[in-house]
């Protein structure tokens, strides 16, 4: 196909604005697939993403319409795969942003809007679901218009749902998304914006071909990494696996490298040739680092070979899921485990549940710290308990948080985020009724509940991005919980030094109710180094027995106490005291309720 | 030719009122068939009779209130049932009558288990008990009048709103009594009970505070001189009562693991490998037993670990504790020498065997200590 008669293209949206309705709609009326083989949102394999109604891996398809190829290449919806998101876009010419007629723009139009400029897309804005009663079509145009700095009128409405200007969509994707650019004569260069595992073939990458050309059993060379490998088959998805013998510069396609090992193929390295390389890799290549981390632990301690099969498995599709052993005096062997942010340690926990029938305890998610010691040491602590108690200096990840708010929820966002020691950048009016919020906020300060508290302080109309943007210090110290003396390493946790006596307070107040009276006084105690902060006792329990008991009694007694001994099995133990596994997941929800 | 079993239980259903916190299997009124079932009782007696030891030991009449049994249905049982050293009948304090008394010494009964429960008017009335504190008097009163010398007082605590001041005056009464035994239990909210319904939340927003009336009761009885024998059992010192042992010899056949045969509706028998329980229904025992049948029952599997389970928890409710040689392979040895550790729990040497009890404080933690004792 001649370079001018492609397009690459990406569609990109909030949530639910419509973005995997429009793209199997594309599929149909473009005759890729019949209306009998559509399976709804074709592109989000997963069942979970269909579930959780986001795409988790990026994929790309190719149509014909009206003499020309077009590429969708799939992006992911969500926050926590910003690097993907990038990545993917980094692929297209251009881009269409599609608004919902009735919920106007959101954080997520934003920021993927803000990253299709950066990297010089030409946007296409639509506004879907014209077919809702309470669309308002002109008012999300006008909003449309003037973020991407358009014309209303250029603004394309359509319902995905009923189809209604899906082809006017194709019009103008042919129309105003250029051709793509590149040397075909060049040494190839192809970017890596996806890939996936497959258990026979092993890595299959998916590619932008920028210059040149790559053709099947040709050995080819990732160039950040310098992984050496054969093209054991080349293709393109429409909207299955059709192998060909070349894909060319400006064409989307897979490339099958036969590679076991994920980790020598990364998203955003470089394919080149090996008879004849380029001497430059393509911009943009970055080892994303995870920012948030949590402890995985079986309920079940003869689990933990499955965990590890599992975590394994998973990784081969998730190069971005980063975990080691870890070993906790309370809950045993399990896993410290790395995610990009929240919602990405939602999706692997629950995979994890649900795809290895897995129960497991994960205990309070913390961020990455970068320490140093007095003594010049530098290093990255990924668990509170292992935080040294002798500190320099500690550094913690920021990030630049929009929120976009109906502007009489401005005031309860600012207290929210004034609260969790956020600093106000700025803030602009959308529309009449609408607010942009910018806050640079610890992004330790969210991980636990400020989703939640943000939805619930805004009945659920705020909607919320963010981008980590660095290292900063901080005035932080580490908190240890000793139950009976013992210091607990799964409750340590690390916080502000201004909040460590109120958290540390609630959290042993906490405890106190979470964990059961036992035939002793067990003192719970918040410490920073030797120093007790906050100290509470679970007083002793002064009776335990089943009243009477004769002949008659006997079978359901022994049940009684089989029952209770059955519990103390599922108890976790902390010296001589039981604790409950639910007592580790406290600290999640100290601030219910409250600021 | 005789069998294995020594402890007789005989269940005795019928009530003139179901008290709202009752569980029992019982039988408002239907005097008229006192006689009939009587006549079920005795035929069950005799296809069971090749189970039982010739003597039995104990023979125990419960309910129910089993004298409100019509008296001739009543006079007819006692008369058929085997002799026994301890033959034990519950009895609700309005129904005991000069009689009545007399009725049962003749029938051969030795010790009287009469329901006082409280003996303050407004808590009798909130468990829907009939007889009031001058009852309970008048009862003990005309049993003694009729030379039984042992009685054992039944007492609940942790009623609805009954304060600690409370507690402390029914004991004050009972002990006024001067009773050989004792038996005192914390109300249970028993589920499916028209007082679970209505007082059961009550009952567990109160639950911490009654774990004092356990203490109190335990210090004011065994202060006033009675032995804290088992778990919920008091009884007067054997040098208090002229060498006596007034320990509950039926009961202790339950604590110490022993078999026992239990007949009437609802009723559970212990014997060998199985345990079984009578169906509740009435007419369904009445008719199998009419044919000759063995009555509608529920048979339990009791292999030789569980039985050694039962052993222990049951032995642990003792003052006195279990033969360590008995219980062996139901006992967690690490759990053991943790509680130990602990002052909970001890290894005690009698007569050359080891047994293992619980401490004073053991004794009040029981149900969870041997939660932790049994493997």
């Amino acid at each position: 196909m001649p370079q001018d008669r492609i397009r690459n293209f990406s569609i990109i949206a909030h949530i639910d604005h419509g973005k995997s309705t429009l793209a199997d709609r594309i599929l149909e009326v473009t005759e890729t697939v019949s209306g009998r083989d559509m399976r709804a949102q074709l592109l989000d394999s997963m069942d979970l993403e269909r579930e959780r109604g986001i795409t988790i891996k990026a994929q790309a398809v190719r149509v014909q319409w009206k003499g020309h190829q077009l590429n969708l290449i799939d992006t992911p919806g969500h926050v926590d795969f910003t690097y993907e998101v990038s990545r993917s876009l980094q692929a297209c010419e251009g881009a269409l942003l599609v608004v919902d007629a009735a919920q106007g723009i959101e954080a997520q139009t934003l920021a993927n809007a803000y990253l299709a400029i950066e990297n010089d897309l030409e946007i296409v804005p639509i506004v879907n679901k014209i077919d809702l009663p309470q669309a308002d079509p002109d008012g999300v145009a006008a909003e449309v218009a003037e973020l991407v700095g358009e014309n209303a009128a250029r603004v394309v409405r359509i319902s995905a749902k009923t189809g209604e200007g899906v082809a006017d969509v194709l019009d103008a994707i042919i129309e105003r998304v250029p051709a793509p650019g590149g040397d075909p004569a060049a040494p190839a260069r192809a970017l890596i914006f996806d890939s996936s595992y497959d258990q026979y073939r092993g890595v299959v990458a998916f590619v932008r071909v920028v210059d040149g050309s790559f053709t099947t059993r040709e050995p080819l060379r990732a160039m950040a990494l310098g992984t050496r490998f054969e093209a054991e088959e080349i293709g393109f998805l429409s909207p299955t696996l059709r192998p060909t013998r070349t894909i060319s510069a400006g064409e989307v396609g897979y490339v099958v490298t036969g590679l076991k090992d994920v980790a020598r193929l990364r998203v955003g390295d470089t394919l080149t040739a090996e008879g004849r390389p380029a001497s430059e890799p393509l911009p943009g290549y970055k080892d994303v680092k995870p920012m948030v981390f949590a402890g995985l632990f079986p309920t079940d301690s003869d689990d933990y070979p499955n965990l590890r099969d599992a975590l394994e498995r998973l990784k081969l599709n998730d190069g971005s899921l980063f975990y080691e052993p870890e070993t906790s005096q309370a809950l045993g062997f399990g896993f410290r485990c790395g995610f990009l942010g929240l919602l990405h340690m939602e999706i692997v926990r629950e995979r994890l549940e649900r795809e290895f029938d897995l129960d497991l305890l994960v205990t309070a998610p913390n961020v990455a710290y970068r320490v140093e010691t007095p003594t010049g040491q530098l290093v990255e602590v990924h668990n509170p308990s292992e935080m040294p108690l002798e500190i320099e200096r500690v550094e913690e990840p920021y990030i630049r948080a929009s929120v976009i708010v109906p502007k009489e929820y401005v005031g309860a966002v600012m207290e929210l985020c004034n609260d969790r020691r956020g600093s106000f950048d700025h803030m602009e009016y959308l529309s009449e009724a609408r607010v942009l919020l910018v806050y640079e906020l610890p992004l330790a300060e969210i991980v636990l509940d400020f989703y939640d508290q943000l939805k619930s302080r805004t009945r659920g109309y705020a909607s919320f991005d963010y981008d980590i943007s660095g290292f900063r210090e901080g005035a932080l110290t580490r908190v240890d919980i000793l139950i009976a003396g013992e210091p607990v390493d799964a409750l340590s946790l690390i916080i502000h030094r201004d909040g460590a006596y109120a958290r540390g307070k609630a959290l042993v107040e906490r405890l106190q109710k979470e964990i059961p009276r036992q035939f002793f006084d067990v003192p719970v105690q918040a410490a920073i180094g030797s120093r007790v902060i906050a100290r509470e006792t679970i007083k002793a329990k002064r009776k335990d027995v089943l009243a009477k008991c004769y002949g008659g009694d006997i079978t359901r007694k022994r049940k009684l106490l089989e029952k209770q001994k059955a519990g103390k099995k599922r108890m976790k133990q902390v010296g001589a005291v039981e604790v409950p596994q639910e007592a580790f997941l406290a600290v999640l929800n100290l601030r219910e309720g409250g600021g | 030719m005789s069998g294995p079993v020594r402890h007789l239980y005989v269940h005795l259903p019928f009530c003139a009122h179901r008290c709202g916190y009752c569980d029992f299997v019982t039988l408002v009124g239907r005097r008229q068939g006192h006689g009939a079932y009587v006549d079920g009782l005795l035929a069950e007696l005799e296809l069971e009779r090749a189970l039982l030891a010739d003597p039995v030991e104990t023979v125990f009449l419960g309910g129910g209130t089993p004298t409100f049994t019509e008296p001739a249905a009543l006079g007819r049982l006692l008369r058929a049932l085997p002799p026994a050293a301890e033959v034990t009948v519950e009895a609700n304090p309005e129904t005991v009558t000069p009689a009545l008394a007399q009725m049962l010494r003749e029938g051969g009964v030795t010790r009287i288990s009469l329901g006082a429960q409280s003996f303050q008017p407004r808590l009798l009335s909130l468990l829907e008990r009939r007889a009031g504190p001058a009852d309970v008097r008048a009862a003990v009163h005309t049993l003694r009048g009729a030379c039984f010398d042992n009685i054992s007082l039944d007492l609940v605590y942790g009623i609805p709103g009954q304060t600690p001041a409370e507690l402390a005056r029914d004991l004050v009464e009972a002990l006024a009594l001067e009773p050989e035994h004792l038996s005192c239990y914390e109300l249970e909210a028993k589920p499916g009970t028209r007082f679970t319904h209505r007082y059961g939340s009550e009952l567990e927003r109160q639950a911490e505070a009654l774990e004092g009336y356990f203490e109190q009761v335990v210090e004011t009885l065994t202060g006033a001189g009675y032995r804290w024998y088992e778990t919920a059992s008091f009884c007067r010192r054997a040098e208090d009562a002229a060498g006596r042992d007034l320990r509950a010899r039926h009961n202790l056949g339950y604590w110490l693991g022993r078999e026992y045969l239990g007949l009437g509706i609802g009723a559970v028998s212990t014997v060998g490998g199985l345990r079984w329980r009578n169906a509740p229904r009435l007419a369904g025992y009445l008719e199998a037993l009419a044919t000759g049948e063995t009555p509608p029952r529920e048979v339990e599997e009791l292999p030789a670990l569980v039985r050694e389970q039962e052993r222990l928890l049951l032995g642990l409710r003792l003052d006195r504790g279990i033969e360590l040689a008995g219980v062996r392979g139901a006992l967690d040895r690490g759990a053991l020498a943790r509680l130990e550790d602990g002052g909970l729990a001890r290894i005690s040497l009698e007569a050359g065997s080891e047994r293992v009890e619980l401490t004073h404080r053991g004794r009040f933690l029981g149900g969870g200590v041997a939660a932790e004792l049994i493997a």
